[in-house]
């Protein structure tokens, strides 16, 4: 059973709203740059893509005062969220039952990491102590599109906004909810940046998906969020379909806290368990938007999956993490609005940055903006402790 | 080099909480990862850091790691070469 | 449609509930502003080799869900759902202090591998080496109720047959300690502490972990069947009977249905009149309570869940979490109610099977 997408929002990097987001895709024009919002002593040897605006900033486009308790996480989270509903005409989220799933890998962090030692001595920060949790990052964006409802919140690393998605259609197709809001936010931070940085596999320079001399991920910072409806609210209140969220997968890879297994085993699954609840073959997925994070080890093993998945006929792909970066917990949202730009425009948008194929395989992403025909787009994501996601998007 | 190499034990034993292993269990030539100590990636990644910060050696490609950290013995003897501290 | 169905649980918390029977061994804390788990010896579910990098949480997690398993003779669920409030926090708040104390310098990964909210479900997994799905909720009060909601409706949709289910939080000092800063946690003044009648704001905290199988079939070792499961972000004190009785009318229940009510009073005056409903609506119902042998955590009602499955096994309340003096004679309907700060409310029925 499909459910539909009826709304989508997007601030990543590329661009503040979802066809900012759409004109960088297409014109191939990169969001990763040198780190400006906040001092990290790996400024110089590392490259993000951050959203160039300060929380300031963030809160003026929000509306909200100048004593708010808003984290950054929170703030991308609400904008995304709010232009989803708008994008959807969706006025009162209490009217039907609607609810709000939300990703995010480490919540609140940015303020917790800026005020660690300030809670102690200034009183006036501490309104932001409970922002740190991730439920309650959550809980902000549904205070700001004044939803009551069901409000929950998915964490599995990198993979969180693919189950955020995944947990949104659940609840539609077994009649809990009517509509949900689903998706993810991060921001970036220094614990984010030393932790990647202490696995040593965050690049000096811009990241290069499924090349052979890739070296390592750019973190980046995004919200992204859908509205899904179940058939009945669609009918019922003649809404525009956007695109349908037409199978699903999770899987564990069960093989190594952080790394991902050598043939791909969690990719494969998850890819196999999506293709097998939407009834569709290998042969009707039109595009691959892959996890592709540039570091040797994802790219290596997801690489294998998809070879065992689609064996001699692989569709186009391509990693879109050279545009916005690896945004974590956010990063399937982001990917979602793109597989879905995909599927309006009939679009494959181009593997930035990519030279020379892996020793390993024979596999070459795409490079250039390919228009073609696109029904169906298979995508990615893999998170530590081996969480393997896959979410199919379809046209009809 | 005898007193590094004892030096060494104790660290690895400290820095990846080897709770159940004595100084005197480990031999020189010992295998650290697979079969003989039975250390990982993420052991690999902590001895890089004891490099750079007890002997300032800085490590860029943790692949690098393979051949250094074979055992007790070519770590004490990379960094008789090597460190800056 | 299939039935969900309790069939193993295994539970450690700051009482003795790992090793011993049902509530069997209970101390009631009055002088602590925070409690620790009781945790077991790990020996037995965990390689020296394989644990010296883990959490507490992470222990906590992989000797409770052995039991759980233990106890419904399953050695391979097809998925594990894992609710938490703040995840493996101690290491979060390592690898952080680390960061800032160190200038960014010198940082080793263990610590941050294990920051991951995920880290439980994914060593559990990693353990038993479990393909299967892996979902990890980590939204305060109602982390377990959505890990719980998951697998009901996986179980009932008939897409897997049995799922571990837990509920898992583990103390951070300096959470705490910021906890303490804005009076999450009741003061030092406010002893002797009491749950039923505390005149002050805050909670004693603790942790613990709760974890359940879930199966589609009714076995000899069943404690009951979640018969349905309900989360609401936001209410005001006032609106509490109708989210009640609309639950209630939705699953086809009435308020004469309910032959218990287990209630997550925590002892905070500020929130507690939430659980009002023990005077109006539920006023003749037995009722029962259970933060004052868990303290309060991002998922004691895992614990709290614990508890009425067993109620509904062994057919009684236990005295020392009965709240009211009334009982029945028969236990067949079980409705919980949590929520905290007015946020994350979590209504459940459980039934005898």
């Amino acid at each position: 059973m499909k459910v539909a997408i009826t709304g989508m929002g997007i601030i990543s990097s590329i661009g503040n709203n979802v066809e900012e987001n759409y004109a960088a895709l297409i014109s191939g024009k990169t969001g990763i740059s040198s780190i400006e919002n906040f001092d990290t002593a790996h400024a110089a040897v590392i490259k993000v893509g951050e959203i160039k605006k300060s929380n300031q900033q963030l809160a003026q486009q929000l509306g909200l005062s100048a004593d708010n308790d808003f984290s950054r996480t929170s703030m991308l989270g609400a904008i995304a969220a709010q232009q989803a509903l708008e994008n959807a005409e969706i006025k009162d989220c209490n009217e039907y039952r609607t609810g709000l799933v939300s990703a995010t890998s480490v919540g609140g962090m940015d303020m917790t990491e800026k005020f660690y030692y300030d809670y102690f001595e200034d009183e006036s920060c501490r309104r932001y102590i409970t922002s740190h949790d991730c439920g309650e990052v959550t809980h902000k964006i549904a205070e700001h599109i004044g939803l009551k409802g069901l409000v929950t919140t998915v964490s599995t690393a990198c993979s969180s906004a693919a189950n955020a998605i995944m947990i949104g259609a659940r609840l539609i197709q077994s009649g809990q909810l009517d509509r949900v809001i689903v998706g993810g936010t991060d921001a970036l931070a220094k614990f984010t940046i030393n932790g990647f940085k202490t696995l040593m596999i965050l690049s000096d320079t811009y990241n290069t998906p499924f090349d052979n001399n890739r070296k390592g991920l750019n973190l980046g910072e995004a919200a992204a969020f859908l509205v899904l409806e179940s058939d009945a609210m669609v009918q019922k209140e003649n809404k525009k379909v956007l695109a349908y969220v037409s199978g699903f997968g999770n899987a564990n890879d069960a093989y190594h806290q952080t790394a991902s297994s050598e043939n791909g085993e969690g990719a494969f699954l998850a890819m196999q368990k999506a293709l097998k609840m939407s009834g569709l073959n290998v042969s009707d997925i039109d595009y691959i938007n892959a996890h592709g994070t540039a570091t040797p080890n994802n790219d290596l093993s997801e690489g294998r999956a998809i070879l065992r998945v689609f064996g001699e006929n692989v569709p186009e792909f391509s990693s879109t993490k050279g545009f916005t970066g690896h945004t974590l917990a956010a990063a399937a949202a982001i990917e979602a609005v793109y597989s879905v730009l995909a599927l309006q425009n009939n679009v494959v948008f181009p593997n930035l940055n990519f030279k020379t194929p892996m020793e390993e395989f024979d596999l070459i992403p795409q490079t250039t903006l390919k228009e073609k025909s696109i029904s169906h787009v298979l995508s990615n994501s893999f998170g530590f402790g081996g969480n393997c996601s896959t979410v199919l998007f379809s046209k009809n | 080099m005898e007193a590094l190499k004892q030096e060494l034990k104790g660290k690895i034993i400290e820095v990846l909480n080897l709770e159940d292993i004595a100084v005197e269990e480990i031999n020189d030539n010992d295998a650290l990862f697979g079969d003989g100590l039975g250390l990982d990636s993420i052991d690999a990644l902590e001895l890089i850091v004891l490099l750079d910060k007890d002997y300032g050696i800085k490590l860029t490609d943790p692949k690098a790691g393979k051949t250094i950290f074979q055992s007790v013995e070519t770590m004490a003897t990379y960094i008789t070469d090597n460190r800056t501290k | 449609m299939k039935t969900c169905y309790i069939n193993g649980t295994g539970c450690i918390s700051t009482q003795n509930t790992f090793e011993t029977d049902f509530l069997s061994e209970v101390t009631i804390n009055n002088t602590e502003n925070v409690i620790y788990a009781n945790q077991p010896s790990y020996k037995e579910f965990i390689a020296p080799a394989a644990s010296r990098r883990m959490a507490k949480g992470v222990k906590m997690g992989i000797a409770a869900s052995s039991k759980a398993l233990k106890d419904a003779n399953l050695t391979m669920p097809e998925a594990i759902i894992i609710g938490t409030g703040m995840g493996c926090v101690e290491d979060s708040e390592k690898f952080l202090k680390s960061i800032l104390d160190n200038k960014e310098e010198f940082l080793t990964p263990t610590s941050f591998i294990q920051s991951t909210h995920n880290t439980v479900g994914g060593q559990i997994a990693l353990g038993l080496q479990c393909k299967g799905y892996n979902f990890t909720y980590v939204n305060g009060a109602v982390s377990f109720e959505t890990a719980l909601l998951d697998a009901k409706m996986q179980i009932e949709n008939d897409e897997v047959e049995s799922i571990l289910v837990g509920g898992i939080d583990e103390t951070g000092t300096y959470t705490l300690s910021l906890h303490k800063l804005i009076n999450l946690v009741k003061s030092e003044e406010d002893k002797p502490y009491s749950v039923l009648n505390s005149n002050s704001k805050g909670i004693v905290h603790s942790e613990g972990a709760g974890f359940f199988v879930l199966e589609n079939e009714k076995k000899e070792s069943s404690y009951a069947l979640v018969e349905a499961v309900s989360l609401q972000s936001s209410l005001e004190t006032e609106e509490v009977s109708d989210f009640i009785a609309n639950f209630l009318e939705a699953n086809n229940l009435k308020i004469s249905d309910i032959d218990a009510i287990v209630l997550g009073n925590n002892g905070d005056v500020e929130f507690d009149d939430y659980y009002d409903i023990s005077n109006s609506l539920f006023k003749n119902t037995p009722q029962v309570y259970y933060k004052h042998l868990s303290g309060e955590y991002n998922t004691a009602s895992a614990f709290g869940f614990w508890i009425a499955a067993n109620i509904i096994k062994n057919q009684d309340i236990p005295e020392v979490v009965s709240m009211n003096a009334l009982k029945k004679e028969a236990y067949s309907t079980i409705l919980l109610y949590n929520q905290y700060r007015g946020k994350d409310h979590s209504l459940i029925v459980l039934k005898k099977c």
